[in-house]
């Protein structure tokens, strides 16, 4: 039984089954609409997050399954003191798979340990959250046909953003990437990361304005800038607008750039930017169902099923 | 120079950074065992300048060479017995350790959930840097 806590569980060989299956989904929602008739999953989640609970409920809704869970701690019985090590040993009684998402870091992997129906991490505190970073790259790979021989621009919050980490991480497995990191000084990369790079011979470089980077870009990941983030007002006024994408910057990018975010988002990309045809953002959060029906479809064993 | 007498059976932990024996002392639960240990501190060493020695008198089975060797790699470990060194022990760092040290992350599911054990994990040997297994918080320093 295999269970998903980091996108780095799976190869990059096993990354483009599950990416094929999700575009053949994508292709042929009929052929997939009654797989998981009988099967139940359930979303436990301790924190709310609506867009990511309702996107795991759409792919197993799609798949002909259903669904069932909690969707804040104060609905659950850990309102009432219980460990996750029980509340899982539980739930394995009453669903086939679990999405599982917690405050605490490492919480999803304490209740793989003790599960008798496979987990996915659904997002753990500022640890990891793999299927954003699948989304993510099903994503970039079914939009540019590839995940290798890329310019990634990554702007905005690059020292706090897990989501920005996690996606490096992902993309170094593939050939020939250049990172272009797009942030104020305070809000740079972690030392950890530019010290991975560096160990892998990864080019990347450093840059505080949007514009200067925007004409090398093949994708543009963009992720919201905090005021909280700054150190004083005055930094923050200086700075925000570097790292809000409107018409007017986007006239110096390539016509086949992706912009992708995570969303939510607040007010770093313009509105005006989202009828541009290379605002992708929509259709990333459409991928990000397409990748959790075929997560759910391989960790039941239903694709080893029909081989 | 200050003499201490041979032990039979047990071990005797040699080139033991200076001050660190007493860290080690409580490590290994010494405490707990009722047996004779020589506590050696600031001796002179020609290799290190000064250097700290336990000698301890018991079953050398009961010695944990995965804490040992989490704490220092570098400690000579003698195996005495019959009062001679039968065997020198290298120390390794363990790939795994349990309930040696605690996750000091507040954010980690240990913080949380009691009865979890507290396992950290080897994830880069050169280095020698060690990672909570949950959260993959980073051990910084040993001891």
């Amino acid at each position: 039984m295999r269970h998903l806590m980091s996108p780095l569980d799976f190869s990059t060989e096993e990354l483009d089954r599950l990416f094929d299956l999700a575009n053949d989904m994508e292709a042929h929602m009929d052929k997939y609409a009654h797989v998981c008739d009988g099967k139940k999953l359930a979303t436990c989640f301790y924190e709310p997050s609506t867009r990511t609970r309702l996107s795991f409920e759409a792919a197993m809704l799609n798949l002909g399954g259903q669904v069932l869970g909690f969707s804040d701690a104060g609905s659950s019985s850990a309102s009432k003191g219980e460990s996750v090590s029980d509340t899982i040993r539980v739930i394995s009684c009453y669903a086939d798979i679990c999405a599982m998402r917690h405050p605490k870091e490492g919480a999803p992997m304490v209740a793989a340990s003790r599960s008798r129906i496979p987990v996915i991490n659904a997002g753990d505190g500022g640890h990891q959250h793999p299927t954003q970073t699948l989304t993510d790259l099903l994503t970039i790979r079914s939009l540019k046909g590839r995940l290798s021989d890329l310019t990634i621009g990554l702007c905005g919050d690059l020292k706090f953003g897990r989501t920005v980490h996690s996606l490096i991480h992902a993309l170094v497995r593939y050939e020939n990437i250049h990172f272009i990191f797009i942030s104020p000084e305070e809000l740079k990369v972690p030392d950890y990361i530019t010290d991975m790079l560096k160990e892998k011979k990864i080019p990347y470089k450093e840059v505080i304005r949007l514009e200067d980077s925007l004409p090398d870009l093949d994708l543009l990941y963009m992720t919201r800038v905090q005021r909280e983030r700054f150190f004083n007002e005055e930094d923050y006024v200086r700075l925000k607008d570097f790292y809000i994408l409107d018409k007017a910057k986007l006239t110096l990018a390539r016509e086949d750039m992706l912009i992708l975010h995570p969303l939510p988002r607040v007010n770093e990309i313009s509105v005006e930017v989202d009828d541009d045809p290379r605002a992708m953002y929509f259709k990333q959060a459409q991928y990000g169902v397409y990748v959790r029906m075929a997560l759910i479809y391989t960790l039941l064993g239903l694709d080893k099923k029909q081989a | 120079m200050l003499n201490v007498g041979k032990i039979e059976e047990g071990f005797v932990l040699d080139h033991i950074k200076a001050g660190m024996s007493l860290s080690i002392y409580h490590h290994l639960q010494l405490d707990k065992l009722d047996c004779t240990v020589a506590i050696i501190k600031n001796a002179r060493s020609n290799k290190m300048g000064k250097k700290d020695i336990l000698k301890v008198e018991c079953d050398i089975n009961m010695l944990n060479l995965d804490i040992l060797g989490f704490i220092d790699h570098t400690i000579t470990v003698n195996v005495i017995k019959d009062g001679e060194i039968v065997e020198k022990k290298e120390l390794v760092l363990p790939k795994e350790i349990k309930n040696v040290i605690k996750c000091k992350n507040p954010r980690c599911i240990t913080s949380i959930e009691q009865e979890l054990p507290h396992i950290f994990v080897l994830t880069d040997p050169e280095k020698e840097i060690y990672r909570c297994k949950y959260c993959e918080e980073k051990c910084s320093k040993r001891f």
